[in-house]
């Protein structure tokens, strides 16, 4: 037994889990000397968690588009993340009209469901126009063809949306009722981010519901576990592919208000980040997994927002937030080497991938 | 009229609609506009109109020729069609724009573009001229296909030899003036902007003499003659080449060296990330990070500004290149048992990192935080220190010689093989007893050694690194380039990086949409010949495999 152990562990898992063990011992150490000195309140802990579930909200949306792709397709929608810019980018003009009409702030739930809307058509119509030109007559191709094209396309819908609304960054109007904050007892919660949270909530559980309830969800579900048997099964495969597109367009487009309401500016570079936590997020909580994504994503932004303070800070590391984004980056490349089935998926990458 | 005819005007329709909506995205994103200053014959028309006349002709020409069969009289009715409603939805556009203000959220949708596409005629009188030059692009797409093979084969090269040649005026007449007798003539040839009128025809009638005498006789390989030479005349031709690299600073002149210089640095990356992604089949998105290494390396070590150490740049470079070749196999470690997509994320997570640590306070007084650093020594060989573009060429000459070198002597040797046999099948590769820990984790480190040799002469040729330069687009810009000119291919690497870098830097207009055509170029260049412009011959049975067997037999 023990010597069969040591003949399977190599020189590179070694250096590897050292790697992995040496970053948990700075996390904790961290941790442990941020709380000692308490510098930072409780009341600045519960700020900290709660934007973190709000951006755990938005990536969940986002994350989403990747795991029902991924899931049908098995393959990585890496334009994904200007499918989610495309949407709330053409919002801000539906917005800007609607200050116009001056509909903005006298009937504001119809305006932001109305700017919804649009994103989503948007996002939607990007998505599946995606699918149906660039990815579909790859659907054989070896498996870096079509990752090449997402690459492709994902730059071409970026620099394609400068070229059409401008490289300036577009404000996203405040609205008046959603200024402010809510008093819950003593938890000081901001409007928009309750507003996020909410958002994402009933986003997802709609979504999860369309998977796992409806026709359309059980049909999605048996291409993405045999696109032949399913099409012998009758089911129009195709259309089920366009439809799980259009689901993750609509979710991204929606995703993509929420994030306005957060930081209320849209350019055309805005999906870049936003696209590659969410498909950290996507990873973490398992790719293909629908209540994975919701989860995974909920970690990545809780550590995301309260990281940088909580173990960073205790390392002495000077301005931490700067390096929120690679606590994110640093997560994606350990949760793929130790569990790269994430937390509740089944184990793909090697199998499948 | 579906009576008597037998084509499906559908088709046709679509084809239009499709030509007219690249048009229209052509000109709404800005290139129309932006273009509309270069005249490719002084007077006659600018690249401006040929980017919203050429995707209704291509679009409609490509329809056209896959219904061959159709009569004469039929496939000039579709022509005609198709360009009629290419050109509609330009009209539709101009009409839209002249009633509403699109401005507020199109930008470039403005009077200016209005004017190009009308021809400054007016909204009334343009929609007229534009409808009217849609069935004269049908009628001519439907003629061009009726012409005998030769005659159209002759007239597309000059077509395209007197685009070409028009858009390359500014390096031409520059280059031209530094030998005065070849001035004169090409003076002649060339306006303020684009070919004089006779230039055009010149060009055009040359061009299209040539490759109407050239017809049909047999084509050979350029790789293939140049094995078929005897020895004395091979190395002539390597002579040749090799004397005209030396001088190539020396006839292009300062401006034109810089670009060179750029070209052969994404060169040096592009062999590297060849051989990762080309040979190898690792997609990697974080190709940047090396070359930060090599450059951050060499700034920390020469730059008096840290304090660190004030080494030359030639006592440095070593460091720089163990720097960036471990730097490869670290993040080799990790990623050995990622597949595909994974590694992709992965490495361009890794690259990012990267960016973020050298941008952070944190290792600010390492790495000189967003402010980058400065005064960077640059190499020197005796008392000559190499500090203009065009010495610094003779630099990136010997790297890339080198490189080229390696890369082309490992393409064939036993890791070389290795690395196409991990690329084809990973689980066949491993059990006939390939080391795939050691071979991956060598690809990735030679790849990443190639690019901090790059990156550490890019920190001699600009005496600073800024995080800012290292960015997430250079690795794209690398793998654009590799992917044009086909994966796995040496050559297609300098053709990639030809096409792609010189072209922003050579057309100023075009900088700006630069990432918008390399996407595009992607997306058509998987969708249509995935194996790049000079493929490499095992890649392309690769990347046909799974398609029915359409080599012609051996002759």
């Amino acid at each position: 037994m023990l010597r069969n152990w040591t003949q399977r562990v190599t020189l590179t898992d070694i250096i590897v889990w050292a790697l992995g063990i040496l970053i948990l011992i700075g996390v904790i150490w961290g941790s442990i000397v941020t709380l000692n000195t308490g510098k930072y309140s409780t009341s600045t802990w519960i700020d900290l968690t709660i934007t973190g579930l709000a951006l755990g909200g938005v990536y969940a949306l986002i994350a989403l588009g990747y795991t029902l792709v991924y899931g049908i397709l098995r393959m990585i929608n890496f334009a994904h993340s200007e499918v989610f810019m495309s949407g709330p980018f053409t919002a801000t003009f539906a917005a800007q009209a609607l200050i116009a009409l001056g509909w903005w702030n006298t009937y504001p739930i119809l305006s932001l469901v109305i700017v919804m809307l649009v994103s989503a058509a948007v996002s939607a119509s990007i998505a599946i126009l995606l699918e149906r030109i660039a990815y579909r007559p790859l659907r054989h191709a070896p498996r870096l063809v079509p990752l090449i094209t997402a690459i492709g396309a994902s730059f071409f819908l970026q620099y394609t949306f400068r070229g059409l609304y401008g490289s300036g960054l577009k404000p996203f109007p405040d609205m008046e009722i959603f200024s402010g904050f809510w008093l819950i007892g003593t938890v000081r919660i901001f409007k928009t981010q309750a507003v996020a949270i909410l958002g994402a909530f009933i986003m997802m559980l709609v979504l999860y519901t369309i998977v796992q309830r409806t026709k359309i969800g059980k049909a999605m579900r048996s291409v993405s576990e045999d696109k032949e048997v399913a099409a012998l099964m009758g089911i129009n495969v195709d259309r089920v592919i366009t439809t799980t597109f259009a689901l993750g367009g609509i979710s991204a487009g929606i995703a993509g208000i929420l994030y306005l309401l957060l930081f209320p500016v849209a350019h055309f570079f805005m999906g870049f980040f936003p696209g590659l936590k969410a498909f950290t997020a996507a990873v973490l909580g398992g790719i293909g997994n629908v209540p994975g994504a919701f989860l995974g994503a909920m970690v990545l932004g809780l550590l995301e927002s309260v990281g940088p303070s909580l173990f960073l800070d205790g390392l002495g590391i000077p301005a931490p937030n700067q390096l929120k984004d690679a606590i994110a980056f640093t997560i994606l490349v350990f949760i793929l080497i130790f569990r790269p089935s994430g937390l509740l998926g089944e184990r793909l990458t090697q199998a499948k991938a | 009229m579906e009576t008597n005819t037998s084509f499906s005007w559908k088709e046709f329709v679509k084809a239009g609609l499709l030509g007219g909506a690249v048009a229209v995205l052509l000109s709404l994103v800005g290139m129309v506009a932006a273009f509309s200053g270069r005249y490719i014959v002084s007077g006659v028309f600018t690249m401006g109109q040929v980017l919203f006349i050429a995707p209704i002709l291509l679009s409609t020409y490509a329809a056209l020729r896959r219904n061959r069969q159709l009569t004469n009289s039929n496939l000039f009715m579709a022509g005609l069609l198709s360009g009629l409603v290419g050109s509609a939805i330009l009209a539709l556009l101009v009409l839209i724009g002249s009633m509403v203000n699109l401005r507020a959220m199109l930008i470039n949708a403005s009077p200016e573009l209005y004017g190009i596409l009308t021809f400054g005629r007016g909204t009334g009188l343009g929609i007229v001229i534009l409808l009217g030059l849609g069935l004269l692009i049908g009628a001519a797409a439907a003629g061009f296909l009726l012409l005998p093979d030769r005659i159209r084969h002759a007239l597309t090269q000059a077509i395209i030899w007197v685009l070409l040649i028009g858009l390359l005026r500014d390096l031409i007449v520059t280059v031209s003036f530094r030998w005065g007798p070849l001035s004169s003539i090409v003076r002649q040839l060339f306006a303020v902007s684009g070919l004089t009128i006779i230039g055009a025809l010149i060009l055009f009638l040359l061009v299209g003499g040539v490759s109407y005498w050239r017809w049909g006789r047999p084509k050979r390989d350029a790789a293939e003659s140049f094995n078929q030479q005897r020895p004395a005349a091979r190395w002539l031709t390597i002579g040749i080449t090799g004397l005209i690299l030396l001088f190539l600073p020396l006839i292009l002149g300062t401006f034109f060296s810089e670009i060179l210089d750029n070209v052969s640095m994404y060169i040096l990356m592009g062999l590297g990330l060849n051989i990762v992604v080309g040979f190898a089949g690792l997609l990697d998105l974080g190709y940047v990070a090396f070359f930060a290494i090599g450059a951050y390396t060499i700034g920390i070590l020469t730059s008096p500004e840290l304090g660190i150490a004030t080494m030359s740049w030639w006592e440095a470079l070593p460091f720089a290149l163990l720097a960036s070749f471990l730097a490869g196999f670290v993040l080799g470690l990790p990623v050995l048992k990622m597949r595909g997509d994974y590694l992709a994320i992965v490495t361009l997570g890794f690259g990012e990192i990267v960016r973020l640590l050298v941008l952070s306070d944190w290792l600010r007084p390492w790495l000189g935080g967003s402010q980058g650093i400065q005064r960077i020594a640059q190499p020197s060989i005796g008392p000559l220190v190499l500090n203009t573009q065009q010495e610094l060429y003779y630099l990136f000459l010997i790297g890339l010689g080198l490189v080229a070198f390696i890369a082309w002597r490992l393409k064939d040797s036993r890791l070389g093989r290795s690395w196409m046999a991990l690329r084809e099948d990973e689980d066949v590769a491993m059990a006939m007893g390939i080391n795939h820990v050691s071979t991956k984790l060598l690809a990735f480190a030679t790849g990443a050694l190639f690019s901090g040799l790059a990156g550490a002469i890019f920190a001699a040729k600009l005496t600073s690194v800024y995080p800012h330069s290292m960015n997430f687009l250079v690795s794209i810009n690398v793998l654009s380039l590799i992917i044009i000119g086909g994966m796995g291919s040496i050559p297609g690497v300098f053709i990639g990086a030809l096409v792609l870098i010189a072209a922003p830097d050579l057309l100023r207009e075009f900088a700006e949409f630069r990432y918008l055509v390399y996407g595009a170029l992607l997306v058509v260049m998987m969708l249509t010949r995935p194996e790049g412009l000079w493929p490499e011959k095992r890649r392309q049975l690769e990347l046909h495999e799974e398609e029915p067997a359409v080599v012609p037999a051996a002759d």
